[in-house]
């Protein structure tokens, strides 16, 4: 082996955390998670997944077509040695898949919600509610305008009483802290019950 | 409990492990991985962090000398390292368990709960609660001083 960094760059390995961002695509999950993160947020390839599709027309031989599925996350340094990572679901149903690694050990989820298009979160809801992971439902008010009561949010999308909902703004750091804050706060009633 | 302790050589057997059969099965590893198996992401979750333990040697690969440059300060996460070297997560698990193997980096994963196998059972419950109450509220202490 090659001559090791310096004794000093080996200090003790920060507790890692994590809280899953999901929703349909373009609900502004990215949006959300730079508001709070350290670092700008990155993009990785979280899965491919291959699909034999048959015969080629042109060639008569097999044609494998790759999918990547992208993934966006961000990092927040808390006090204590704690690292919360945000990881954003990749947007569309048939990679919910996907899914079981991300919230293997995550604290909850959120559910960002565009009331314009509810149904795009139907199977995030339905993901974390069967599996009896903590998760709040936070309508993001585009412009800061509400434009649907909790109320109405709640009973379109039939979340139980025991999950928040509530209105985020994705862009403005105290209303996703606060969405978080929400977030954990559940996750430890949870625990208590 | 069979709960693993963190940084406990996390993908050093990786192949006694079943666990592959569920992990995403349809991918494949290609290119860089070489047909090695990935390990799984229970061994090598997204939020497992990574330092070096040595610096980039001839012969190595250019993911690896890139991970091991990255990691050279301090610690980043497996899905940090997949985006900042342009490899997809499961290709760079491999990368990841190659050097840990070699003694280049070492890991520190998470305690994650175990993965309930009981032979496909329509009721998945993979998701344990985090069970730790202390950790959770200086987590939530910690979101408050944001």
């Amino acid at each position: 082996m090659a001559s090791a960094p310096s004794e000093t760059a080996l200090e003790a390995a920060p507790t890692t955390v994590k809280i899953v961002i999901a929703g349909g695509f373009a609900v502004g999950k990215t949006t959300f998670i730079g508001s709070l993160s350290d670092i700008e947020p990155l993009s990785t390839e979280a899965a491919m997944t291959e699909h034999s599709v048959g015969l080629d027309d042109a060639g008569g031989r097999d044609r494998k077509t790759t999918t990547t599925v992208a993934m966006d996350f961000g990092r927040i340094a808390l006090p204590g040695n704690l690292w919360l990572y945000l990881f954003g679901t990749p947007g569309q149903d048939r990679f919910l898949f996907m899914w079981d690694d991300l919230v293997r050990g995550a604290i909850g989820a959120v559910v960002l919600v565009d009331t314009e298009r509810l149904e795009q979160c139907f199977a995030a809801v339905d993901y974390f509610e069967q599996r009896g992971i903590p998760f709040v439902v936070a309508v993001n008010c585009f412009d800061g305008i509400a434009r649907h009561e909790l109320d109405d949010v709640r009973e379109a999308l039939a979340v139980p009483a025991h999950v928040p909902v509530l209105y985020t703004d994705a862009r403005a750091r105290p209303a996703t802290k606060q969405t978080l804050v929400t977030l954990v706060q559940m996750a430890v009633q949870q625990l208590a019950a | 409990m069979s709960a693993r302790h963190p940084g406990s050589h996390v993908a050093a057997g990786s192949d006694d492990s079943n666990d592959d059969g569920e992990d995403l099965p349809t991918v494949r590893p290609y290119a860089v991985a070489g047909g090695r198996r990935a390990p799984s992401a229970t061994e090598l979750p997204l939020e497992a962090l990574v330092q070096a333990l040595s610096t980039p040697l001839t012969g190595m690969t250019r993911e690896c000398r890139r991970i091991l440059e990255l990691t050279a300060s301090g610690w980043l996460s497996v899905a940090e390292l997949s985006a900042h070297v342009r490899l997809p997560v499961p290709v760079a698990r491999v990368v990841i368990g190659d050097l840990q193997r070699q003694g280049a980096v070492r890991v520190h994963a998470p305690v994650l709960p175990p993965a309930d196998r009981r032979s496909g059972t329509a009721d998945r419950r993979e998701w344990v609660p985090t069970s730790d109450r202390r950790l959770l509220e200086s987590v939530l202490d910690g979101i408050s001083t944001l």
